[in-house]
């Protein structure tokens, strides 16, 4: 009740704008783009089974206090690098897919363990060393994929080796193991097909996560992510607390990036996890979520919002201009400009918050040293 | 004793000169070494070197004065880029061809620089501390932008709007009748007619080195000390009377019009110009080779670019030719990603004193 008294209608749009922003271009751009609802509302559920699991991943560092994980394609390549084995070994289907899950879980592991120690020798400059980091991995990556597997790591059939004897081909095929999560009971609905399985899968992540805020490791978390030198002084380990979030989000991207994979049905070998931290971290910032606050509802939020905007921006974008190169610019733009006024709105809140504490310091000073 | 001191002499040159560093000088030494021994002419590689340094120093260049003012390695060098692509295509798009169309280039570049830095600047003085991470995303928000602005504006000259449409501008254009090699070919020597593959660029690296004393008298004028001093230590700075706010936001003006200033010596050199999503390219060369040159993520200096710059381009124009001759697989492109990025991660991780 009390919220509702001191409802503010400046701060709700100050704190809401991406949100209704999005709103308003998908409002507009939805009858310019003349896409039937069955099939707009059929692409939005197949995109949430896709890109939710992955977005899920960025919750558990944000609760730590390290900012957007653009390290979360560490996992994805991990992920990939699991399928490559499964597709080399034939194993199809689900049995497939959770293979290759568990198969990624020593790799993301491991790569999230190097990132979060990297993470803790750069703290306040965690965002831009994830990011860093995911394209010097995708360096290291590129050297396994291209030139050590085949030739050190064996890889047995032809259909995946480039034809030189080592090294993996372009696009990975994975037509055996094709939305083999998706098709498990799916439900056609008027034209809607809705996959329950991954749906299932991504409430019981959605479960862990709010389990996982009330544990101890949880609220470590949290007092981590509040404020580093009181949760020292309170006994926490803040730097391996730090790297556990980030060492559970890589893990969580890896089984995402397997979850998005098996949807598509193949990907390219080299490129596959370049632009999915960005979608995700876009998906999610257009939910609402902030760089330091975010909620499973500010996921699902955006995961709607930012694909109705990627569905119908390029032919709205084409109606309007008559080129639909410009919609197609125009839905990159965007994704960059929400993750652009995001990180700004985080960074003068910050330093509000920063000059007030001062101020509030320097009054206590005061006051203290008249009474000294 | 004298291997205890040799021990201590070790540490201290990784200690200065920093790890990667020494490894990286060490790796294009021995890249040298076995050019000859591969087969590959040793000229050739250095005539190679040289063109790929006068291509890339203006826009490593550009990173210095941000480093200088504190406000971290320039991630928003797009910004600079997309302002010297706006002054270049506009001197085409006037009907100014040769050398005159790079003056008026830079010219038309000017103002664009200026505004661009300008809000660029005035952004980066609200967010202090954050400056890295939202620069990224400023320069690829605009990167973006304007790959729809070059659809939108009706630019007209035929040589360099889309072929069928004439809507547009097109994804690459050659500069041949406009201001390729126009610095290039000023003073060049080449030494092929007496049988030695070695050419230098002179004018490049005449224009290089005139920037360069620029920006170094700039940094011992009074401004230029203010900005020193801002960098440094900005609580002192402002207790010495300066506005510091008016000294960073000069500090990215500077490095934006470097960076269009940058881009253009870089087409000139390359000879074509690229469009659309080719400025995101451009950006992490440029800081991978200012932090190669033994920068960090709040001290830079000429010297800095300059080796940076040589041993970076050194790097990737090496590489491909003897490793490939080597192994006979091309683990050029790798070999650059990991090198490359891998010294940002370290920069970024080293404790610095300036750090907010």
């Amino acid at each position: 009740m009390k919220m509702k008294k001191n409802f503010n209608g400046f701060d709700f749009l100050q704190n809401n704008l991406v949100p209704l922003m999005f709103i308003i271009i998908c409002v507009i751009c939805y009858p310019l783009s003349g896409f039937s609802p069955s099939y707009l509302l059929n692409e939005i559920v197949t995109r949430m089974g896709r890109n939710i699991f992955l977005i899920l991943s960025l919750l558990i560092p944000i609760m730590a206090g390290m900012g957007l994980n653009f390290g979360m394609t560490l996992g994805a390549m991990a992920g990939q690098i699991a399928l490559i084995f499964v597709t080399d070994w034939q194993i199809w289907g689900i049995p497939g897919v959770v293979l290759a899950m568990l198969l990624s879980i020593p790799l993301s592991a491991l790569l999230g363990l190097m990132c979060g120690k990297l993470m803790n020798m750069a703290k306040g400059r965690e965002m831009i060393l994830g990011y860093m980091v995911n394209y010097f991995v995708t360096g290291l990556y590129q050297l396994v994929v291209l030139f050590l597997m085949g030739s050190i790591i064996p890889i047995i059939h032809a259909s995946v080796r480039l034809p030189r004897g080592f090294g993996i081909r372009t696009t990975v095929n994975l037509s055996n193991m094709r939305q083999c999560l998706d098709n498990q009971w799916a439900i056609l609905y008027k034209g809607v097909k809705i996959p329950i399985l991954t749906f299932v899968i991504i409430g019981l992540l959605c479960l862990f996560i709010i389990w996982f805020r009330r544990t101890k490791l949880g609220q470590d978390m949290r007092a981590v992510g509040q404020d580093m030198d009181v949760a020292r002084a309170a006994g926490i380990n803040v730097d391996r607390t730090r790297i556990i979030s980030i060492i559970i989000s890589t893990v969580l991207a890896g089984f995402g990036q397997i979850i998005y994979l098996q949807n598509i049905g193949n990907f390219p070998t080299c490129t596959a996890h370049s632009q999915i931290g960005m979608f995700c971290i876009a998906a999610l910032l257009v939910g609402g979520a902030s760089v330091e606050k975010a909620s499973i509802g500010n996921v699902f939020l955006g995961v709607i919002l930012f694909h109705t905007m990627f569905i119908v921006a390029p032919k709205a974008g084409g109606a309007i201009t008559g080129n639909a190169m410009i919609g197609e610019y125009f839905r990159v733009f965007v994704s960059y400009g929400v993750i652009t006024l995001a990180l700004i709105m985080y960074e003068i809140k910050k330093r509000r918050a920063r000059s007030q504490g001062g101020q509030l310091l320097a009054q206590a000073q005061k006051e203290g040293g008249v009474q000294a | 004793m004298d291997k205890a001191e040799r021990q201590n002499w070790f540490s201290q040159l990784i200690n200065t000169y920093g790890l990667p560093r020494l490894i990286i000088t060490g790796f294009l030494l021995f890249l040298f070494i076995m050019a000859p021994i591969t087969g590959s002419d040793l000229p050739t590689q250095f005539t190679n070197v040289f063109n790929r340094f006068s291509w890339n120093a203006v826009l490593v260049l550009a990173m210095v004065p941000m480093i200088h003012s504190g406000c971290g390695l320039n991630f928003g060098i797009p910004l600079g880029v997309l302002a010297g692509l706006l002054g270049g295509t506009l001197a085409i798009e006037m009907g100014f061809t040769g050398p005159m169309s790079f003056v008026v280039a830079i010219l038309m570049a000017t103002p664009f620089a200026i505004l661009f830095g300008g809000g660029y600047g005035a952004l980066l003085n609200r967010i202090k501390g954050g400056e890295m991470m939202v620069a990224t995303y400023v320069g690829f928000s605009a990167v973006s932008f304007m790959c729809i602005m070059w659809l939108m504006i009706p630019y007209k000259n035929p040589s360099i709007v889309m072929a069928y449409t004439g809507v547009g501008l097109r994804n690459v254009f050659a500069l041949d009748k406009f201001y390729a090699n126009v610095l290039s070919d000023f003073l060049k020597i080449d030494l092929n007619p007496i049988g030695i593959n070695l050419v230098i660029p002179t004018g490049s690296l005449l224009f290089i080195a005139l920037l360069a004393v620029g920006i170094w008298a700039f940094f011992h004028t009074k401004t230029g000390t203010a900005m020193t001093a801002v960098g440094s230590n900005p609580a002192f700075a402002r207790a010495s009377g300066i506005n510091v706010d008016r000294v960073r936001m000069l500090s990215v003006i500077l490095s934006t019009w470097l960076g269009a200033v940058g881009v253009l010596v870089y087409q000139q050199g390359f000879g074509f110009a690229q469009l659309y999503t080719a400025p995101y390219n451009l950006t992490m060369p440029a800081v991978a080779a200012i932090l190669i040159g033994g920068a960090s993520v709040n001290k830079a200096s000429i010297g800095n670019v300059i080796i940076g710059t040589i041993l970076f381009q050194g790097l990737v124009t090496m590489t491909p030719t003897v490793i490939t001759a080597l192994i006979h697989t091309d683990v050029s492109e790798v070999i650059r990603i990991i090198v490359s990025n891998g010294m940002v991660v370290y920069a970024l991780t080293r404790k610095t004193e300036g750090a907010k």
